[in-house]
């Protein structure tokens, strides 16, 4: 092709493509490209580490990364195990799933709980409206790595959630206590992961980084994977708080503010019980989920995840902590 | 619905971040919340405008300093196309940041105030785009409203961008004058801008053609994992799993092992555990072979009748990346290509560029931080590799320091 500009160059293209009725075929589809893409981050990981580890909550994003594991390794097993680091605030529904899918894929499960951390190391867990054990998960995920000599954890972080996590990479370095250094971070290059490590550090890998959540819902849509029902529309007694419906769980400390009702309520994301917070909605279905999200103004957590929103820079203070 | 991947560079005063900022923004992808956060932001600093810019600021010292320093991304999405946007800084001491973010896009966007015209750092920008390989450049000059929308001053900076393009490598240009400001010729046509014809800038990210930049020739697969169930039913299955470079592979192709030479036939390929006919550039798929033959992680399978140079001895450009050591001929390092990883040493360092002025310096003795230049390295084990600037996949190789483990140089194999 010459060199030379023009001011206009896409006049022709543009002409080409109107000819083919504006849909070209040949174009591969996005979600094919995206789970390449996490498929081969996937095998990386499998094919640098020794003892790597697949972070697994319970929701979407988690089920989307075991949904990629399976595909990546068929038809043998995922060659690490799930891993869940339970705060005993989890949802019911979230954790039997969490058991169904791992015995479903033959895979091994290890469950570590925030409780006992609290106990071992007589941690003062947070009291008071809006506390959550959220951020004590962090002690428990680095005794976990330590426990089993994890070299790296798969998580299912995406970049669009979050500004901090918007400058993360892939391969997120991780010295030996868990922290990440946002200036010190490997350049990453085209898609050569570089995840050498001394002993003792770790690597945290994120193969959906660049997925957003419609694409997530996009996707298990297509791949018809079931959900835990909390996803859709159900009736659930709720705690009315600040404007946010929080499940009204004897673990949340209630305040006099608080106004208890039921409404008909899904959840976007499923976290902690303590700061997940539910939408109303009538979607029952994962085609009526992705058409309220596709109209929807509001961000992913800045909707639902009450830890976000307590500072501009909550979650690079909570990363550099150790944070998943 | 396909993917665009495009990086935007400039410098802090180009309007980078009001430029990507006025993109989402225009394409209805901000949403109500993150623009209450940021009309908060802005409130909260001095002047109290909406500044389009705290959408991809995502640090606390980015934020603080009011400048972009690490790479960020940003995903939006029209009728027409899927976008991931790449934010680098401009400044040139986080040139490594640029190439980082460089080596993953399709297009790159380059912001030329039109106040002062071609500078230091387009010249800077525009060598990383060309180096790197991105297919299609974009130059927006910005802050037309600046300099009273004049046709002139357009044409007298277009022209003198044309000039310094045709000393680089660059595909495909276009070159269109833009408020990010105002949103003149961002999405919408300006008003202010009668004389102009062109695209807007949107238009041209929707329909820039990216199918034809991938090589599709070249059958190359770098194998990442042997998966071996062994299990009583899938007792002898032997899957290399890995990525199509480039080209594609078919059922019954003759193929050949690098580096070792050893010849076979694909028997079978399989993707998520189907069976499928034939795997394309970018694909992610399960290949068997014929023939019980020894491959494991590293190894490249390519098409019999189209091979990559196999050599220990090879040059590249080079962009230094550590800012704690430097390269000097001599020094041992990792190479990794593709899944092969071998020591290398540096034999020479040929010349350096000087990425402002493009001028050759000779008799360099070692390389610095976001220095770049051709050198020459010999490997321990055999690399199989294409020219970057005809297979990027199979072309680029990263440079890891031994003792810390970090990434320390970008390679363009030449």
């Amino acid at each position: 092709m010459s060199n030379e500009v023009s001011m206009s160059i896409s006049v022709k293209e543009a002409s080409d493509l109107s000819d083919q009725g504006n849909i070209d075929r040949r174009k591969p589809d996005y979600l094919d490209q995206l789970e390449a893409e996490a498929i081969y981050i996937m095998r990386e990981v499998a094919g640098q580490f020794e003892r790597p580890a697949l972070l697994f909550s319970g929701g979407k994003d988690s089920i989307t990364l075991v949904r990629l594991a399976q595909k990546a390794f068929a038809p043998g097993k995922i060659p690490f195990p799930l891993v869940h680091i339970d705060t005993g605030h989890n949802f019911v529904e979230a954790t039997d799933y969490r058991d169904m899918l791992a015995e479903k894929t033959g895979s091994k499960l290890i469950v570590r709980y925030v409780e006992d951390t609290i106990k071992a190391k007589n941690l003062k867990e947070p009291t008071g409206k809006n506390a959550s054990r959220n951020w004590l998960q962090t002690f428990t995920l680095l005794d976990t790595i330590e426990e089993f000599g994890f070299d790296a954890c798969i998580g299912g972080a995406r970049r669009d959630e979050e500004k901090a996590r918007a400058k993360e990479r892939i391969f997120s370095f991780r010295d030996e206590f868990g922290q990440w250094d946002p200036k010190r971070q490997r350049p990453e290059l085209w898609n050569l992961f570089n995840g050498r490590i001394h002993k003792g550090e770790n690597v945290r890998v994120f193969p959906i980084s660049n997925w957003t959540e419609l694409d997530v819902w996009a996707y298990l849509q297509r791949e018809g994977i079931t959900l835990p029902s909390i996803y859709f529309a159900h009736e659930r007694e709720c705690i009315l708080r600040d404007g946010r419906l929080l499940y009204n769980t004897p673990v949340i400390e209630k305040d006099p503010e608080d106004q208890i009702v039921t409404r008909q309520v899904r959840f976007r994301t499923v976290g902690d019980m303590t700061c997940t917070a539910a939408v109303e909605s009538s979607a029952a279905t994962l085609e009526e989920v992705i058409a309220e999200i596709t109209i929807s103004r509001i961000s992913e957590r800045g909707e639902t995840r009450i830890d976000d929103q307590q500072t501009e820079a909550a979650m690079e203070d909570r990363k550099k902590g150790g944070y998943f | 619905m396909d993917l665009l991947r495009f990086i935007t560079a400039g410098s802090v005063d180009d309007g980078k971040s009001t430029l990507i900022g006025r993109l989402l923004f225009d394409t209805k992808n901000i949403l109500a919340d993150q623009m209450e956060a940021i009309e908060r932001a802005s409130k909260s600093r001095n002047d109290g405008e909406i500044d389009l810019a705290l959408l991809t600021d995502g640090l606390r010292s980015e934020r603080e300093q009011g400048i972009t320093i690490d790479v960020a991304y940003k995903y939006f999405q029209t009728p027409n196309r899927k976008f991931i946007s790449i934010d680098a800084p401009g400044h040139i001491q986080y040139t490594r940041n640029m190439v980082t973010g460089a080596s993953n896009a399709d297009l790159a966007i380059i912001l030329v105030d039109a106040r002062h015209g071609v500078a230091e750092q387009t010249r800077r920008h525009s060598l990383i785009a060309s180096m790197l390989g991105i297919p299609h450049v974009v130059v927006a000059i910005n802050k037309m409203d600046l300099v009273g929308n004049s046709e002139d001053a357009f044409l007298e900076i277009a022209q003198t961008y044309k000039d310094l393009a045709n000393k680089l490598n660059i595909k495909d240009l276009t070159i269109i004058p833009v408020s990010a400001l105002n949103g003149d010729n961002i999405v919408e046509r300006s008003k202010n801008m009668p004389w102009y014809t062109g695209e807007t800038l949107l238009s041209v990210l929707e329909n820039v053609n990216v199918l034809e930049d991938k090589n599709t020739a070249d059958g190359r697969f770098s194998v990442q994992y042997v998966i071996r169930p062994q299990t009583d039913e899938l007792h002898d299955y032997r899957g290399y799993a890995g990525r199509l470079q480039s080209g594609s592979l078919k059922k019954g192709e003759a193929i050949k092992v690098l580096p070792s030479g050893t010849e076979s036939k694909i028997a079978r390929i399989e993707f998520g555990g189907q069976e499928i006919e034939e795997a394309t550039v970018f694909e992610s798929v399960t290949i068997l072979l014929e023939d019980d033959i020894d491959i494991s992680r590293g190894d490249m399978i390519v098409s019999v009748d189209n091979s990559p140079v196999v050599s220990q001895d090879l040059e590249a450009l080079i962009c230094w990346m550590d800012d704690k050591k430097t390269l000097k001929p001599g020094d041992k390092y990792l190479l990794q290509h593709g899944t092969a990883r071998t020591k290398c040493s540096v034999r020479s360092i040929e010349y350096q560029i000087d990425i402002n002025t493009y001028e050759k310096l000779d008799e360099v003795e070692k390389l610095k931080l976001n220095d770049v230049a051709r050198i020459v390295l010999r490997t321990a084990q055999p690399v199989a590799y294409d020219a970057y600037q005809q297979n990027r996949a199979n072309g680029a190789a990263i440079l890891i320091d031994e003792t810390s483990n970090v990434t320390v140089g970008a390679c363009m194999i030449e």
